[in-house]
C-alpha cells in the first residue's frame, strides 16, 4: 500500500515526465500519436473528476442549508438552479431556442457580462490607491501611468503629438524590459520545478509533504 | 644654349609619341568586330540559353514582348525535421525578378501528371531565410550575411487542409511554373522526392543542449545541498508574511481563504500553488484555524483535498480536517469570481491567498478582498495581472518567487539546492545577454540564432 501511495506515483511522474520531455525533440508521427493518446486519457480523467466536482458542489451547499449557515439562502438557489438546468437540458437539450438555451443566452451570458463590466470600477478604485504619490517610486509610477493613459487616448494627441510616442517608448522599453526579466525568471523556475517533480524531489503536490 | 634646344626637341618628340598612342587606343575602343552579324536563328538560340522567352518581334502598334525569367538550381527534397509529410522546393532567384512575376508549385503522382496546384506566390516572397524550419548550413552562420545577391526561394509542401496530404515514403513529382503578364513557362525538368520522417529535430539541438545543461546544474546543486545543507536564500517578504497572516486569522477567529488560480493541473503555476497549499495547510492545522479552498478545476479539487488532508495529518490534527472546506465552485471564469467575492463578503476571511495563474478576474478578487480588510498575499507568473496584485495586495510573489515559495517555506536543503541551480542559470543568461548585446552591436548576429528553436 505504501508503494502504491508513495513510490509508484514518483516512478510514474519520472517516466511520464521524461517521455514528454523527449517527445519535444522527436518530430516523427509516433511522437504526435503518443501526445494525443495521453491527451485522450486526460479527457477521460476530467470526465470522471467532473462527477466528483458536482458531488462536492452539492454536498457543500446541502451542508450549508442543513446547518442554516450564513447565506444558506444562496445555497438553496444554487441547488434549485442546478437541478432545473440539468432537468431542462436532459429533456430539451441545450441548443438555442430550447428552455436551457434560452436561460443560457438571456440569464447566464448577461450576468457574466455584468460581472466583467464591474472590472472598470475596480480598476478606478485600484488606480486611486496605486497613484497616491507617497514615495519616489509611487511618484514615478504615477507620472509613467499618466503619460501612458493620456498618450493612448485621442486627447493626448491633441495636447501634444509627442505624448503617444513617449507612451509607446515607455511601454516598449522600460516596461517591456521588466516583463521580459520576469518571463525569463519564470521560465528558469519552471524548468527547476519540473526537474524537482520529475526526479521526485518535490512531492508536496501528491499530498503527504515530504 | 645648345643643350636647351636639345631638351626642347626631346620633350616635343615625347609629347608627339604620347598623343599618337592615346589616339590609337581610342580608336581600338570603338573598333567594330571582324565577324559578320549572327543569323536570326542563332540569336534565338543564344537567348534560350539565357533562360528567357522572347515573343516574335512586335509590330509597331503591338505591346512589347513578355520575357518570363526562369529560376536556376531548382531542387526538391524531403522537408527536414518533420513527421514525413512534407517536401521542400528550393531554387535560386532568377535574374530580373519583379513583383509581377509569380511562381506556381504543382504536385503529381507521376512525371507527366496529372498535376495539382499546391501554391502560388509572387517572386518577392518565400525566401529561405524567412522559413522557420531548420535547414543545415543556412541558419546560425549565414542567415544574417550582408551579400543577398544569390538569395534562394523556398516553398514548403505540407498538408494545409485543402492540399493533398503527402504520405511518407511515396515518391512525388513537382513542377515549377513561372508566370508574368499572362505568359507562363514551366521549368524544363520535373523533379521528384519522397517525404521521410525524422526521429530527431535538429532545429532544436540548441534547446536540448541548454535544457540538459540547466537540468544537470540543478541536480548538481541538489547533490551539493545534500552534503552542505547550510544554503543562503534571500529573504522573500511575502513568504515571511504567511505565518503572520495565519496567526492574525487565528487571533481574529476568522477563516483563511486560499485560491489555486484559474488554470488546470497541467499548468506548472497551479502545481506551485498546490505545493504552497501543502505548507500553508500544515501551519493552519498547527494554529487550529479554518482553511477554505474554493476550486475551479475538478482535478485540482481532488488534489487539493488530498494535500490539505495530508497537511493536517502531518501536523497531527487529522480530526480538524473537513473535506467540505475544499469544494468545487464552477469552471466558468466570472461565475467563479462572483462566487469567491460572495464568500469574501459573507465570511470576511482574515487572510486571502491568491496563488497560481489568473486572468481578468484577478483585480475583481483582490480588490474585493482589500475592501474586506483582509491581509492579502498573491503569487502569480501571469505578467499581465501582476500590476493588479501589486496594487491591491499586501505582499506579492512575482513570477519565479511563486515557484521558489514551496522550497522557501519547507527549508528542505534538497529543494533549496534547486534554487541555487536556478540562480546559476540566471547568471549564465545574464552573461549571455551582455555578450549578445555587445556582439549584436558590432554586427555579429549569429548569437541570436543560437538561442532560438528552429523547428
Amino acid at each position: 500500500m505504501q508503494f502504491i501511495r508513495k513510490q509508484f506515483p514518483v516512478m510514474l511522474a519520472f517516466v511520464m515526465g521524461m517521455m514528454m520531455f523527449i517527445r519535444e525533440f522527436v518530430p516523427a508521427k509516433f511522437s504526435e500519436q503518443l501526445y494525443y493518446g495521453f491527451t485522450d486519457w486526460a479527457i477521460v480523467i476530467v470526465g470522471f473528476s467532473a462527477v466528483f466536482a458536482i458531488l462536492s458542489l452539492l454536498h457543500h451547499h446541502m451542508n450549508k442549508v442543513r446547518k442554516r449557515a450564513q447565506g444558506y439562502g444562496y445555497s438553496i438557489i444554487t441547488i434549485l438552479a442546478f437541478i432545473q438546468m440539468i432537468t431542462l437540458s436532459l429533456i430539451f437539450s441545450v441548443r438555442p431556442g430550447t428552455p436551457g438555451g434560452w436561460e443560457y443566452q438571456w440569464l447566464f451570458v448577461p450576468m457574466q457580462a455584468t460581472m466583467f463590466a464591474t472590472l472598470a470600477f475596480f480598476i478606478a478604485s485600484a488606480a486611486f490607491r496605486a497613484f497616491r504619490a507617497r514615495t519616489w517610486e509611487a511618484l514615478a509610477l504615477l507620472i509613467a501611468g499618466l503619460i501612458v493613459m493620456i498618450g493612448r487616448v485621442p486627447i493626448g494627441e491633441f495636447i501634444s503629438p509627442h505624448l503617444s510616442t513617449f507612451a509607446d517608448w515607455i511601454m516598449n522599453n522600460p516596461s517591456m524590459a521588466g516583463f521580459r526579466g520576469i518571463i525569463l525568471g519564470v521560465a528558469l523556475a519552471q524548468i527547476a520545478i519540473a526537474v524537482r517533480i520529475i526526479f521526485g524531489i518535490e512531492r508536496t503536490y501528491m499530498g503527504g509533504g515530504d | 644654349m645648345r643643350n636647351l634646344i636639345r631638351l626642347a626637341t626631346s620633350v616635343a618628340i615625347a609629347l608627339t609619341l604620347l598623343l599618337c598612342s592615346a589616339a590609337f587606343s581610342q580608336e581600338s575602343d570603338v573598333e567594330l568586330p571582324d565577324e559578320p552579324l549572327a543569323a536570326e536563328g542563332d540569336e534565338l538560340e543564344a537567348l534560350e540559353g539565357a533562360d528567357m522567352v522572347i515573343g516574335l518581334e512586335p509590330a509597331a502598334d503591338e505591346p512589347p514582348a513578355v520575357e518570363v525569367p526562369l529560376p536556376t538550381h531548382v531542387t526538391v527534397s524531403d522537408l527536414p525535421n518533420d513527421d514525413g509529410t512534407g517536401l521542400v522546393v528550393e531554387f535560386e532567384k532568377a535574374a530580373g525578378e519583379t513583383e509581377a512575376l509569380t511562381y506556381t508549385v504543382s504536385v503529381g503522382a507521376g512525371p507527366d501528371g496529372p498535376w495539382r496546384e499546391i501554391g502560388s506566390f509572387p517572386a518577392t516572397k518565400k525566401w529561405k531565410e524567412e522559413v522557420g524550419h531548420y535547414f543545415p548550413g543556412f541558419f546560425w552562420f549565414q542567415k544574417g550575411r550582408a551579400d543577398m545577391s544569390s538569395r534562394f526561394h523556398l516553398f514548403v509542401i505540407q498538408d494545409q487542409g485543402d492540399n493533398v496530404p503527402l504520405e511518407t515514403g511515396i515518391e512525388y513529382f513537382v513542377k515549377l511554373t513561372a508566370s508574368l503578364d499572362g505568359v507562363s513557362r514551366d521549368y524544363a525538368e520535373t523533379l521528384s522526392a519522397a517525404p521521410a520522417e525524422q526521429w530527431f529535430d535538429t532545429g532544436r539541438t540548441n534547446v536540448l543542449i541548454l535544457a540538459v545543461l540547466f537540468g544537470a546544474t540543478v541536480l548538481y546543486f541538489i547533490a551539493r545541498a545534500r552534503r552542505d545543507p547550510n544554503l543562503f536564500i534571500r529573504k522573500i517578504s511575502g513568504l515571511d508574511a504567511v505565518d503572520e497572516a495565519i496567526g492574525r486569522a487565528t487571533e481574529m477567529g476568522k477563516p483563511i481563504l486560499y485560491l489555486n488560480g484559474m488554470s488546470s493541473l497541467a499548468d506548472l503555476s497551479t502545481l506551485a500553488a498546490l505545493n504552497i497549499l501543502g505548507r500553508v495547510a500544515r501551519r493552519v492545522a498547527n494554529y487550529e484555524s479554518k482553511l477554505t479552498v474554493p476550486c475551479r478545476d475538478p482535478i485540482v479539487l481532488t488534489v487539493a483535498q488530498e494535500i490539505v488532508k495530508a497537511g493536517y495529518t502531518d501536523a497531527g490534527r487529522p480530526d480538524a480536517y473537513n473535506a467540505d472546506d475544499i469544494f468545487f465552485l464552477t469552471e466558468d471564469q466570472f461565475s467563479y469570481a462572483a462566487a469567491v467575492c460572495g464568500i469574501m463578503m459573507r465570511d470576511k476571511p482574515a487572510a486571502n491567498f491568491f496563488m497560481g495563474y489568473y486572468y481578468a478576474e484577478s483585480l475583481i478578487l483582490a480588490e474585493t478582498g482589500a475592501g474586506t480588510g483582509a491581509i492579502q498575499i498573491a503569487g502569480t507568473d501571469a505578467s499581465t495581472q501582476l500590476p493588479f496584485f501589486v496594487t491591491t495586495c499586501d505582499y506579492t510573489l512575482i513570477g519565479e518567487e511563486l515557484y521558489a515559495a514551496s522550497a522557501y517555506l519547507s527549508r528542505e536543503p534538497l529543494v533549496l539546492g534547486s534554487l541555487k541551480g536556478q540562480d546559476m542559470a540566471k547568471v549564465f543568461m545574464m552573461v549571455m545577454i551582455i555578450i549578445g548585446t555587445l556582439l549584436m552591436t558590432f554586427g555579429v548576429i549569429f548569437i541570436k540564432d543560437l538561442f532560438k528553436a528552429l523547428g
